[in-house]
């Protein structure tokens, strides 16, 4: 195949090249493009769409901006931001079993766990903390464990002079007194809430 | 007699000064608000109700900043350079008729500090000195981006000093007179009677010279941030920074009210509207068309400036002014 039948593979017959074959060769020919150019009044065309935009702005309350601190944008429920342990809805007791999955998954290595046995023979975990500093939220953690016990939830302000200020036990687990507020958790590999408009048939269903 | 002029004089000088650096720290106010708008965004909103007191914070910023010189910068030109273009921005606006004659506690007064014959002429070249600041700032900054920014400067100066001054002529041989009063009360009696009427393309040419002289866009050569970090002002820190955009901001109303006193009327009563406002609103509308083509239009190539200057611009403006030299004739 040549290099001519190469370039036109699949193109259609309205199809423009811009400046392909008409590209200005000598200084009248150029001369020519600037003034059609101008003529053609494509800097006033500028002129009014921005004109537009800014009516539509100030007018139309087509306003893009978000203020930030003041107002937040809806994040989705698969966000994988700083951690959260979770607990049983019945009764309050934590999930985690202290089984040691997510330290041992972890890539950045930043899980740690102290734990016991207790007086009824049962694994107890003592302190749960992750480094924020090294956490780099893949969400192997939450994919691993066994019993949803740690999973990402969504606070993603987390300035602080020290980041640990987010990731002790006490700070990721829900607390005894809000375990109503705790939902179950939408998080990582969960299906998107508008999950069916945004889903596709697959072809069995047709 | 001769003490009340001189008093006169310096009240002048003192009030026009104050009201344009005030207008110039405003207008970068209504600058950044209005790129904000074309761009749907809010632009500065905390300082401030509405964010007006941004215009406060940033002076403060930079009179609190350090003043900042390079160790192999040629220290008294470097330093000197941001005075040159406040001073000439401020110098070429003593020969402006801002607004008409009037009375005050039973005192004419007229709005100009020095109303000399050759206004024009006046205006342009004391406008036109003004680029030896980023002249000099680039050249001495040692910095290479800023050798740049001030070898375009050169650029630009002879490319759009000739198509202003020429393109000029031809409405000053209508008029006659180089005053800016002169030309002014030429356009007395209504809209009819504007130049840009009977000169459409010395005013077309005057304007895009103008955009050149106060270097906005599309003529942003000097300080273009996609190829030359900050151009001329690369080195500049603090006060001396904003004496620059002090300057540039006091041109761009030096130019604005050149352009409405030689080609829009001027301050003559428009309508039902005073002189006075007729001019300022001619003024806020040249400065919204100056902020609007910086959000709508590309950066153009130093070359491309001088092509489109020394072979469209220059050919189009002698050909202006021969057209209407026959047609005086006649
Ligand atoms: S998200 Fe990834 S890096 Fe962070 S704690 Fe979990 S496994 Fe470790
Ligand atoms: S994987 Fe889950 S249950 Fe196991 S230790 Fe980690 S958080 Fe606890």
């Amino acid at each position: 195949m040549g290099f001519e039948e190469f370039k036109n593979r699949n193109i259609s017959e309205d199809y423009v090249v811009v400046q392909e074959d008409n590209y200005p060769k000598t200084s009248w020919e150029s001369f020519k493009q600037v003034i059609t150019r101008s003529v053609k009044g494509e800097l006033f065309t500028g002129l009014k769409i921005t004109f537009k935009m800014m009516t539509g702005a100030l007018f139309k309350g087509e306003m893009a901006t978000v203020q930030y601190p003041k107002e937040k944008l809806p994040i989705g429920p698969r966000y994988r931001a700083v951690h959260k342990l979770l607990v049983l809805l019945e009764s309050g007791e934590e999930r985690c079993i202290g089984c040691g999955l997510c330290e041992k998954i972890c890539i950045s290595n930043c899980i740690r766990m102290e734990t016991r046995i207790d007086e009824n023979s049962r694994k107890e975990v003592l302190e749960y903390t992750i480094n924020m500093g090294r956490c780099i939220f893949c969400g192997y953690c939450a994919e691993v464990c066994p019993e949803l016990a740690i999973v990402h939830g969504g606070r993603y302000e987390n300035s602080s002079e020290q980041r640990a200020h987010f990731s002790l036990k006490e700070d990721i687990l829900t607390p005894f007194d809000q375990i109503n507020q705790q939902t179950e958790f939408a998080g990582y590999g969960s299906v998107s809430v508008d999950a069916d408009e945004k889903i596709k048939k697959t072809p069995l269903s047709y | 007699m001769e003490t009340s002029i001189i008093i006169e004089t310096i009240v002048k000088v003192i009030v026009v000064l104050t009201v344009f650096s005030v207008l110039a720290g405003f207008t970068t106010y209504i600058e950044r608000k209005i790129l904000a708008f074309m761009q749907r965004r809010l632009g500065p909103t905390n300082v401030g109700p509405y964010g007006l007191l941004q215009i406060a914070a940033d002076g403060i910023k930079l009179f609190t900043k350090e003043d900042f010189i390079p160790a192999n910068a040629n220290k008294p030109i470097f330093m000197v350079a941001p005075l040159i273009t406040a001073a000439t921005a401020f110098i070429a606006m003593s020969a402006i008729p801002f607004f008409p004659e009037f009375e005050m506690f039973g005192y004419t007064v007229r709005p100009i500090i020095s109303d000399i014959n050759v206004g024009v002429l006046f205006v342009m070249s004391v406008g036109a000195v003004g680029l030896y600041g980023p002249l000099l700032g680039g050249m001495s900054s040692a910095n290479k981006w800023a050798l740049l920014g001030g070898a375009r400067t050169a650029i630009q100066l002879l490319s759009y000093e000739v198509v202003s001054g020429l393109s000029l002529l031809a409405p000053l041989m209508m008029v006659g007179s180089l005053s800016l009063i002169d030309i002014n009360n030429y356009q007395a009696g209504g809209i009819s009677n504007w130049i840009i009427w009977s000169q459409p393309l010395a005013f077309l040419l005057f304007t895009i010279a103008g955009f050149a002289e106060t270097n906005r866009t599309p003529f942003d050569l000097l300080e273009h941030e996609a190829e030359l970090v900050a151009g001329y002002a690369t080195e500049y820190s603090g006060m001396r920074w904003g004496m620059f955009f002090i300057g540039e901001y006091a041109n761009l109303f030096t130019i604005s009210f050149l352009i409405s006193l030689i080609f829009l009327g001027g301050f003559e009563p428009l309508w039902f509207i005073p002189g006075g406002l007729a001019i300022v609103l001619k003024v806020m509308f040249l400065i919204f068309l100056f902020l609007w083509t910086r959000a709508s239009w590309p950066h153009i190539r130093p070359d491309q400036l001088m092509w489109l200057c020394w072979k469209i611009l220059m050919p189009l403006s002698v050909l202006n002014i021969l057209v209407t030299a026959l047609v005086i004739m006649i």
